[in-house]
């Protein structure tokens, strides 16, 4: 069985599928991910598509998972790289990718993934924010 | 139902293991490039048939895949024919209702696959086993 490396790059785990993947593969990558998430304490995943020719409900549901299961261990998940003819599939299949976040490629799912822990830190340091612009 | 002449010998794959519903999604795609399917359409037809091969794989116990190049005078298609022998569908209506699964699955194979191709024929019988046949067609 082939598997699906995974790269680190910062804080942020690379999942780039360059093959087309059999049922098996998708799962022990589910169960990989997890694995180093907590192996590294990454607070991001992004996972690129561009070079999967089809999405079907398999591994759909595997998308979805990854997202759900990171979202447990406090990453956050940004699926980039889908192509056209695989969207516009994927909304006549009926799977509606509920709870993924998507961007249009590597940089823009960083530069998501970055932003959205700023917004996590101002929240929890809230009234710390305020104390130190209130002092002059 | 199915209508157009066959062109050229089809081509079988067996299903019987996860690696074959691989092989079942190039041998699809490569037909569709070389019938000159859209890259829409394409990507249309190598998805239902991941959804019907992984089905004749999980459900029906294994059973294989027959691919063909059709003409119907106007224009191509292709047409692919997957069977099993194994339980066959006790109830249609319900295993064609988005999000019903026996397997938990997502349940959107059946349907899906039917909503993603032209033409969606299926015969089944319990105890003997399914059989699907599906068409694309150049537009
Ligand atoms: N070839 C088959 N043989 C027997 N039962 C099948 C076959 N294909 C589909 N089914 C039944 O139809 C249901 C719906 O299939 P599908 O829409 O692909 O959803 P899923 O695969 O997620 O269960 C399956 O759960 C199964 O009970
Ligand atoms: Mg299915």
């Amino acid at each position: 069985m082939e598997r699906v490396p995974i790269l680190k790059i910062g804080d942020i785990l690379l999942v780039s599928i360059q093959v087309d993947m059999s049922d098996q593969t998708a799962v022990q990558l589910q169960e990989d991910l997890a694995e180093r998430i907590v192996a590294t304490g990454c607070h991001g995943v992004i996972i690129d598509i561009t070079a999967l020719d089809i999405v079907d409900s398999f591994v759909g549901r595997m998308l979805s998972t990854i997202a759900s299961i990171s979202k447990v261990l406090d990453a956050e998940t940004v699926v980039v790289g889908m192509r056209p003819a695989v969207a516009i599939t994927l909304v006549e299949l009926g799977l509606s990718l509920n709870g993924i976040r998507t961007a249009l490629n590597v940089e823009r799912g960083m530069e998501l993934i970055a932003a959205s822990r700023a917004d996590e830190w101002d929240e929890a340091d809230v009234d710390e924010d305020a104390e130190t612009t209130a002092t002059p | 139902m199915t209508a157009g002449v066959d062109l050229g010998v089809p081509a079988t794959q067996a299903i019987s293991s996860d690696e074959d519903v691989v092989r079942v999604r190039q041998l699809v795609r490569t037909t569709a490039v070389a019938a000159r399917l859209s890259l829409v359409d394409q990507t249309k037809l190598v998805t239902a048939a991941s959804e019907l091969a992984r089905n004749t794989l999980i459900y029906g116990g294994g059973g294989s895949a027959e691919v063909t190049t059709v003409e119907d005078g106007r224009r191509r298609g292709v047409r692919i024919v997957f069977a099993d022998q194994g339980p066959g569908i006790p109830n249609l209506d319900e295993a064609f209702t988005d999000g019903f699964t026996t397997g938990g699955g997502l349940g959107l194979g059946l349907s899906g696959a039917r909503r993603l191709v032209d033409d969606f024929d299926i015969w089944t019988a319990v105890g003997e086993g399914t059989r699907i046949t599906v068409t694309k067609w150049s537009r």
